[in-house]
């Protein structure tokens, strides 16, 4: 069965990639998600605070000490080789790049206009196959408006995508009051694909510090819905590659996902939880299943539910909530 | 290595890069001022750097400066070229390996900053004491006067050691040539290898110890063949000078720059000549010229070459017209008849006229002066008053320049408003603080002039010695021609104060020239800026004519996000105003030297600090000066309160105020004594934002007293009957203390803002958890209130210490510091177990501090925090060295004990004198040292001393005296782990396998703190230090574990953040032991690279992942037959890394090699378990009852408990 499918430019044989998660941390582990069959790999995120609020931390635990006493001019050795940018995950991207033959998609995650934007080019410098820019933002400013915070982000791909020639996906959260119309201004600013939907640290109270934590969960199965609803949604009218991240488990949830008109499948909790092993029984199953279903390849069976092509386009729109809650019981 | 023509650079690193090319072993040992020479070698070598001969140098960091010594001389017996750098005490270890070098005729180089040896008080400037004790060693010694002419010595000494087979010490003065930043001209790879004969350094190779040729070197000789076999090397040494005038007569024909062994500058037919060596050659040399253009006959000799001393070289340089000679000394050498330069010229004159070599009509007067003692200023003024001396009919055979000595009188005066013409140069002046990065920015203003322009640029900066809040004070001069100008500047045309309160602390205008430009950074709008200026600024503005100008910097800084940084932000304005490059020029030269010294940093770091350069014109004012009879406002407040004693007010006043030159010699003890309790008369208020307390919300627990590092957060209880109205007080809750206030205050002026007690308080509102009890708020909107409530606090009544019911965290915050104010660093690892020492046996306390970050912040004048009581008791504390403080401590342990001895054999002699009731046989009895029983003691004593002063008796006169000695006295040894883990570690272990009652606290770091970073043995695997700056490859040394061995040392690890009942338990059970005890502490440092307003909770983290277990070894339980070893956290609780990535000395090694970080943090892991697993095993252990491991202690007398 051809599985073959092309996101960002890049011609995937299926479209199972390893999402954004620790599963890239390590070289030997990047060569083990080759070896298992994996279609491509997206680097760990490169944070914002890691670039920035990271190199201003250690600049002042460094430099704010130093030519301030006499029998010290400084407390830490010459740093000129560590470098407080993003250079250990240059080195990291580069080391993979070598190690593995599949693309390599690497991660930036950011919101605010800062310097970190300029580590893009050093990315595609260091061989990065494509960029995934992660535009987490929770909007916590009360002078600045949903249509504000959109135009930053607007601002910042078009920034990024001037100034790089490698594919730029962006990742999303699914919280834009006008989703469709943002993903179109994205497209517009230069971005070559969406990632549906990035998840969140989400902060916790710790009652006997009365502190916050925050941890990240693994996804659930339950969180695909979300996201089918929007790919459903802008699959029809977007030229970019769509990306499903957080929900796929199973054989079934990657062909919903692709059906509601994802490019592509990124694997985190599946592989996390089942070994990469899942790659290759993944791509069995869901080849068995268009066998079972006489498809002739996954191309022919990608976004054929999305809202332009799906009998049932109210499905995706809020009718259906309404209809949903309205038929909901207690039992 | 650069082959740029030109350089700014300091001494320090003109000499290394000499030094590091042409050599191929450096053994180094870090200390003050030569430390930065090693530091760079070692980072040179880090970055793969060759030599000339085209290897790596090898850099090794030894135990201590002896350890160095040896290394080196095994590197040159074993063929290599070695050197090493080293000053002071440093110096005086490797004496004795010198000896040996010369002895054996290995060619070799050491690089000395040559510093003062410490006497009555350790200095870390510049002066010759060192080099000094180092004439005799057979080395021969070549004197550098400044930066360019130590870059071209070094390898003069480098080149001559091959051909002479003489051993050199190459010494320049310490900071003031070391440090002192200056355009020079470099010698390029070519240069060196041209000067260097590679056909001696294969006879080097050729001598070097090898199997395959074997010989034998280090021989034990007699009497019959010692004699003659040392002086078979006389032909060496006598030709060791014309071997260095030929090297200098061929470095002249390479470079153009000539050097004699003995220079002569000045009038051909002079009758009044100085010789001096070093830097103050200089200022000799361009006051000569100032005189001698004036029609003075007065000349110098500067000596370079100072061993072989060239007797008849010497002579040959004076001009025969010569009468009278003033020989300029930099040291001081008691009980001489004269210091030692002074007797080399007398005898080199004697010669002369024996062998009839002289050339003067009259033997001249020889006159011999010290001047410049422990980096003293020394002038044109001094000279001129040198000269003038000179001038007289019979000059004193030894004198004094540059101070007041009243005592013996033997100080010259000297007109302290001369100064030479310096037309065409400019002059200014920076007072900034050490973390505001004045300092960095001026060194690149000088880079950039000198670099960027045919300008000659010269910077020095004088630190004062605190480590947080510290003043820097930068002199910059810049001229179109040469000059060398080795003083600080008098009057400059241009004085800039980046901190608007020194206005109030310091006479900052005393430096301004008339109508110089004043700039000043001012938290206030321009037209508010005068108006805010004490009045006695106010009229120095006036009557000097200045042009003031003012930023509110602060504010730049903040709109850029470069926090405290403003340094870039006020270069700016300097360029602005000073004139020296076009204000276009300036900013792109600004912002590129910031691109290339944070582009790896991090672009934001970048991004921002163009955003302050940017931001800085358009925020520099001019500041209008009204009318004069306008003025008016504040005064500056007097430097000490009037309420404090004479000492202070007399001499700490002066220090504080920039004023202790003006000191005389009758000001002070002259055996070193100085006073205790000082330093709470310096209220420095350094701080940004205080703590202030809300008595609603605090439980009492006094964590936040607990490990405030600078006692500036205090709690008390008292009767109700003492509560005043404006201080905050909350009923006690204990039940020892019912119906008692109880308050925590904050000393406002003495407060560093770390944050730190914020940081450590559990207690939150229960309806605003952000809202703590303690809430940092901005200093200056709670200012005077909180010196209001500080002051009433302190007339409050300390606390009755006897009846505090239970001594752990809470109980103990209750008893007074009596370590109070230092000048350590905001958030301080070490501090808070100091002053917790000092609150549970501070009365009785012994401290035998090793030199280090303790004992500058502990006795570094002008204040020091160690205080007293009301009773006037306290710590009685004292520095020796940094090799011999536990031997220097043990020997206080001895005296004590035999003076306790003698009082009790006295009072036991006396006991029929006196009266017949219990007191004698009370005051003998066994005590167990609980509060109570020493309250009762010290009023038994008293009444002892009552009843012996009725007693005409010798035997009572002398019990009288040491009557004191019936309190038992509590004796530690304190120290950072340089000194416990590396150079005292061989009198730490004997002092630990004796029986002796002494207490040691490592105050362990795990680096260098002092020096700046340098790794020791306690630095644990990965960190980055400086001499493992890709992480440290091995893992920390386990003292404690080698202190359990011994099997009677009470031994113990803490961590006062993590577990902070357990320090207080750790330290009460430590001095109860009456054996030996041990306590290593872990230490937060700014050189581990992050806010230290987190440092309870990395100790947390480093704790819980094990790489910092917390046990006691207490022997006493093994004589119980339990185990001995308790461990109180097992760990393992988060991942080594965890720990690891919180801290920057982990981090760049992750940055740098993130899979070395990984191994490391992998080993890390293994050690942490393995450790532990070691610990377990011993915590398993049990021995028989009064095992022979712990015979040799006593039994301990345990701690008191409630």
């Amino acid at each position: 069965m051809d599985l073959s499918t092309k996101y960002l430019g890049l011609s995937l044989p299926h479209p199972f990639l390893a999402g954004a998660s620790p599963l890239a941390d390590t070289v030997e582990r990047c060569q083990r998600l080759a070896d298992a069959g994996i279609a491509g790999i997206v680097l760990r995120s490169l944070f914002e605070e890691q670039i920035d609020l990271e190199a201003l931390a250690h600049h002042q635990a460094v430099f704010g000490h130093t030519e301030a006493h006499g029998e010290a001019m400084s407390y830490l050795p010459a740093a000129d080789d560590s470098v407080f940018g993003p250079d250990e995950y240059l080195a990291h991207l580069e080391s993979v790049k070598a190690a593995v033959d599949v693309p390599v998609i690497a991660s930036l995650n950011g919101h605010t206009e800062g310097g970190w934007i300029d580590h893009a080019r050093r990315i595609e410098e260091a061989g990065a196959d494509a960029l995934e820019l992660n535009l987490y933002a929770v909007a916590t400013d009360p002078g600045e408006s949903g249509a504000e915070l959109e135009d930053r982000a607007v601002a910042i791909v078009q920034r990024v995508t001037e100034s790089l020639r490698i594919p730029v996906a962006v990742k999303l959260s699914p919280f834009y009051t006008a989703l469709v119309h943002f993903a179109l201004r994205l497209e517009h600013a230069g971005a070559d694909g969406l990632v549906l939907f990035n998840r969140f640290f989400e902060p916790d109270v710790d009652l006997e510090a009365l502190e916050m934590k925050t941890h990240l969960e693994l996804s659930q199965r339950s969180e695909l819905l979300l996201r089918l609803r929007w790919l459903g949604l802008l699959s029809g009218q977007l030229r970019v590659g769509l990306a499903v991240s957080g929900g796929v488990q199973t054989a079934t949830d990657a062909i919903k996902a692709m059906m509601c008109g994802a490019h592509a499948v990124q694997l985190v909790t599946a592989l996390l939880r089942g070994g990469m092993g899942r790659i290759a029984v993944l791509c069995d199953e869901v080849s068995q299943w268009l066998r079972d279903h006489d498809y002739e390849s996954l191309r022919q069976m990608r976004g054929s539910m999305d809202s332009s092509r799906t009998p049932d386009p109210k499905a995706f729109e809020r009718v259906n909530y309404m209809r949903t809650l309205q038929t909901y019981r207690i039992e | 290595m650069s082959t740029s023509r030109t350089a700014t650079i300091d001494g320090n690193e003109a000499v290394a890069r000499v030094a590091y090319r042409l050599s191929e072993v450096a053994a180094i040992y870090p200390i003050t001022p030569s430390s930065a020479m090693g530091e760079l070698a070692d980072e040179w070598a880090a970055k793969d750097q060759p030599n000339v001969f085209g290897t790596v140098p090898t850099i090794v960091e030894m135990q201590s400066e002896g350890g160095a010594a040896g290394a080196v001389h095994g590197a040159l017996q074993a063929g290599s070229l070695a050197v090493t750098f080293t000053a002071s005490q440093g110096l005086l270890l490797m004496i004795p390996t010198l000896y040996k070098l010369a002895g054996e005729l290995l060619p070799f180089v050491m690089h000395v900053a040559a510093r003062t040896v410490a006497t009555h008080a350790l200095s870390i400037f510049g002066d010759h004491s060192d080099v000094m004790a180092c004439r005799q060693t057979g080395c021969a010694m070549l004197c550098s006067a400044n930066v360019q002419e130590a870059q071209d010595l070094a390898c003069i000494a480098h080149a001559v050691t091959l051909t002479s087979r003489v051993p050199f010490v190459h010494f320049f003065d310490g900071f003031r040539t070391s440090h002192e930043v200056a355009k020079i001209t470099l010698l390029t790879d070519d240069d060196l290898r041209a000067l260097i004969d590679p056909v001696q350094i294969h006879a080097h190779r050729q001598r070097a110890l090898l199997p395959d040729r074997p010989v034998l070197r280090g021989s034990a000789q007699n009497p019959d063949v010692f004699f003659q076999a040392r002086e078979a090397s006389n032909p060496f040494h006598d030709a060791c000078p014309q071997a260095v005038r030929d090297a200098m007569a061929a470095f002249a024909a390479r470079t153009g720059r000539s050097y004699q062994p003995f220079q002569y500058h000045g009038h051909a037919e002079a009758e009044r000549v100085v010789v001096v060596m070093g830097s103050a050659a200089e200022t000799v040399r361009s006051t000569v010229e100032h005189l001698v253009a004036h029609g003075e006959r007065v000349g110098l000799v500067q000596v370079r070459l100072y061993r072989p001393f060239a007797s008849a070289w010497f002579a040959a340089a004076l001009p025969s017209t010569v009468r009278s000679i003033a020989v300029l000394d930099r040291t001081k050498e008691p009980g001489s008849p004269a210091e030692p330069l002074c007797l080399d010229v007398l005898a080199a004159i004697r010669w002369a006229e024996q062998d009839g070599s002289a050339t003067w009509r009259a033997t001249p007067r020889v006159t011999g002066g010290r001047y410049g003692l422990s980096g003293k200023e020394f002038t044109p003024a001094m000279v001129m008053a040198v000269f003038a001396h000179l001038g007289q009919d019979s000059p004193h055979g030894s004198f004094t320049v540059g101070i007041t000595d009243d005592v013996t009188r033997r100080s010259l005066p000297f007109d302290a408003d001369f100064e030479l013409p310096c037309d065409g140069r400019t002059e200014a002046v920076f007072f900034g603080l050490g973390a505001d990065g004045t300092v960095g920015a001026n060194k690149n203003s000088i880079k950039i002039l000198g670099e960027a322009t045919d300008r000659h640029a010269q910077g020095f900066f004088v630190y004062d010695s605190k480590k947080s809040g510290a003043i820097t004070i930068s002199h910059l001069r810049f001229g179109r021609r040469h000059f060398e100008a080795p003083y600080l500047i008098r009057r400059a045309g241009f004085v800039a104060c980046h901190q608007f309160g020194f206005l109030e602390r310091y006479d900052v205008l005393d430096l301004a020239a008339p109508g110089a430009t004043l700039l000043l950074n001012a938290p206030f709008p321009p037209d508010r800026v005068w108006a805010e200026l004490p009045v006695e600024v106010q009229a120095r503005v006036r009557a000097l004519g200045l042009r003031v100008f003012a930023i509110d910097a602060a504010a730049v800084a903040a709109a850029a996000g470069v926090g405290n940084r403003i340094n870039t932000i006020m270069q700016v304005c300097f360029f602005a105003l000073a004139d020296v490059l076009p204000r276009d020029e300036a900013v792109r030269l600004i912002k590129q030297s910031i691109q290339n010294s944070y582009d790896k940093k991090g672009e934001e770091v970048v991004r921002r600090n163009f955003a302050a350069v940017d931001g800085s014109l358009a925020h520099l004012h001019a500041v209008p000066l009204p009318a004069a009879d306008a003025d008016a406002g504040r005064h500056r407040p007097p430097t000490v309160a009037a309420s404090a004693p004479e000492f202070v007010q007399r001499v700490t006043a002066a220090m504080l105020a920039g004023k202790g030159e003006l000191l005389p010699c009758s000001a002070f003890p002259p055996d070193g004594t100085w006073p205790t309790d000082t330093a709470r008369w310096e209220k420095r208020g350094i701080a940004a934002t205080i703590p202030v307390w809300d008595e609603a919300i605090c439980i009492q627990c006094n964590k936040c007293a607990l490990m405030c590092p600078h006692a500036a957060i205090r709690a008390k209880v008292y009767e109700p009957a003492l509560s005043v109205a404006d201080l905050p007080s909350q009923a006690w809750r204990g039940h020892d203390f019912p119906g008692q206030r109880y308050t925590i205050q904050v000393a406002p002026d003495d407060c560093t803002g770390c944050g730190l007690c914020v940081q450590v308080c559990p207690a939150k509102d229960k309806t605003k958890p952000r809202h703590k009890a303690l809430e940092m708020t901005p200093v200056r909107d709670v200012r005077d209130r909180e010196r209001q409530r500080f002051a009433t606090f302190l007339a409050l009544p300390e606390v009755d210490r006897a009846a505090v019911a239970k001594l752990d965290v809470k109980g103990s915050q209750l008893l007074q510091p009596l370590f109070e104010f230092s000048g350590a660093c905001a958030g301080c690892g070490e501090t808070p177990y100091l002053k917790l020492l000092t609150q549970l046996f501070g009365d009785r306390l012994m401290v035998a501090n090793a030199t280090g970050c303790s004992s500058i912040y502990g006795g570094n004048l002008p204040t020091t925090p160690w205080a007293k009581d009301a009773a006037g008791r306290g710590p009685a504390w004292a520095n020796s060295l940094f090799e011999d403080n536990a031997e220097f401590g043990l020997g206080m342990r001895l005296s004590v004990d035999m003076l306790a001895a003698r009082a009790g054999k006295l009072l036991r002699g006396l006991a029929d004198w006196l009266d017949a009731d219990l007191l004698v046989a009370d005051l003998l009895e066994p005590h167990a040292r609980a509060e109570a029983w020493l309250a009762a003691q010290r009023q038994r004593v008293a009444e002892l001393r009552r009843r012996l002063a009725g007693l005409d008796l010798p035997e009572a006169k002398e019990l009288i005296a040491l009557a004191d000695y019936l309190v038992p006295k509590s004796v530690w040894l304190v120290g950072g782990d340089g000194w416990a883990f590396d150079i005292g570690y061989g009198g730490l272990d004997h002092v630990l396998s004796m029986s002796h009652d002494v207490n040691v606290l490592v105050l362990d770091t795990e680096v260098y703190s002092n020096t700046g970073g340098q790794a020791s043995k306690a630095t644990p695997l990965g960190a980055a230090a400086k001499f493992a700056s890709r992480g440290k490859a091995v893992d920390k040394k386990d003292l404690g574990l080698m202190a359990i061995n011994y099997g009677h040392v009470y031994v113990a690890s803490v961590a006062i953040g993590a577990q902070d009942a357990h320090t207080v338990r750790v330290l009460r059970e430590a001095e109860a032991y009456p054996g030996p005890s041990l306590v290593i502490a872990y230490s937060p440092c700014i050189a581990h690279g992050y806010d230290l307003v987190f440092g309870g909770d990395q100790q947390r983290r480093a704790v819980q992942s094990g790489v910092w277990p917390l046990f006691r070894y207490d022997p006493a339980h093994a004589d119980r037959g339990e185990p001995p070893l308790v461990v109180d956290t097992p760990g393992g609780s988060i991942p080594v890394a965890d720990y690891m990535r919180n801290e920057a000395r982990f981090r760049m090694v992750e940055k740098i090699d993130p899979a070395g970080f990984r191994r490391y943090a992998a080993g890390a892991q293994r050690a942490a378990v393995r450790r532990m697993a070691v610990y377990q095993h011993i915590a398993q252990l049990r021995f028989p009852a009064s095992s022979p491991a712990t015979a040799t202690a006593a039994t301990p007398n345990g701690t008191e408990e409630a």
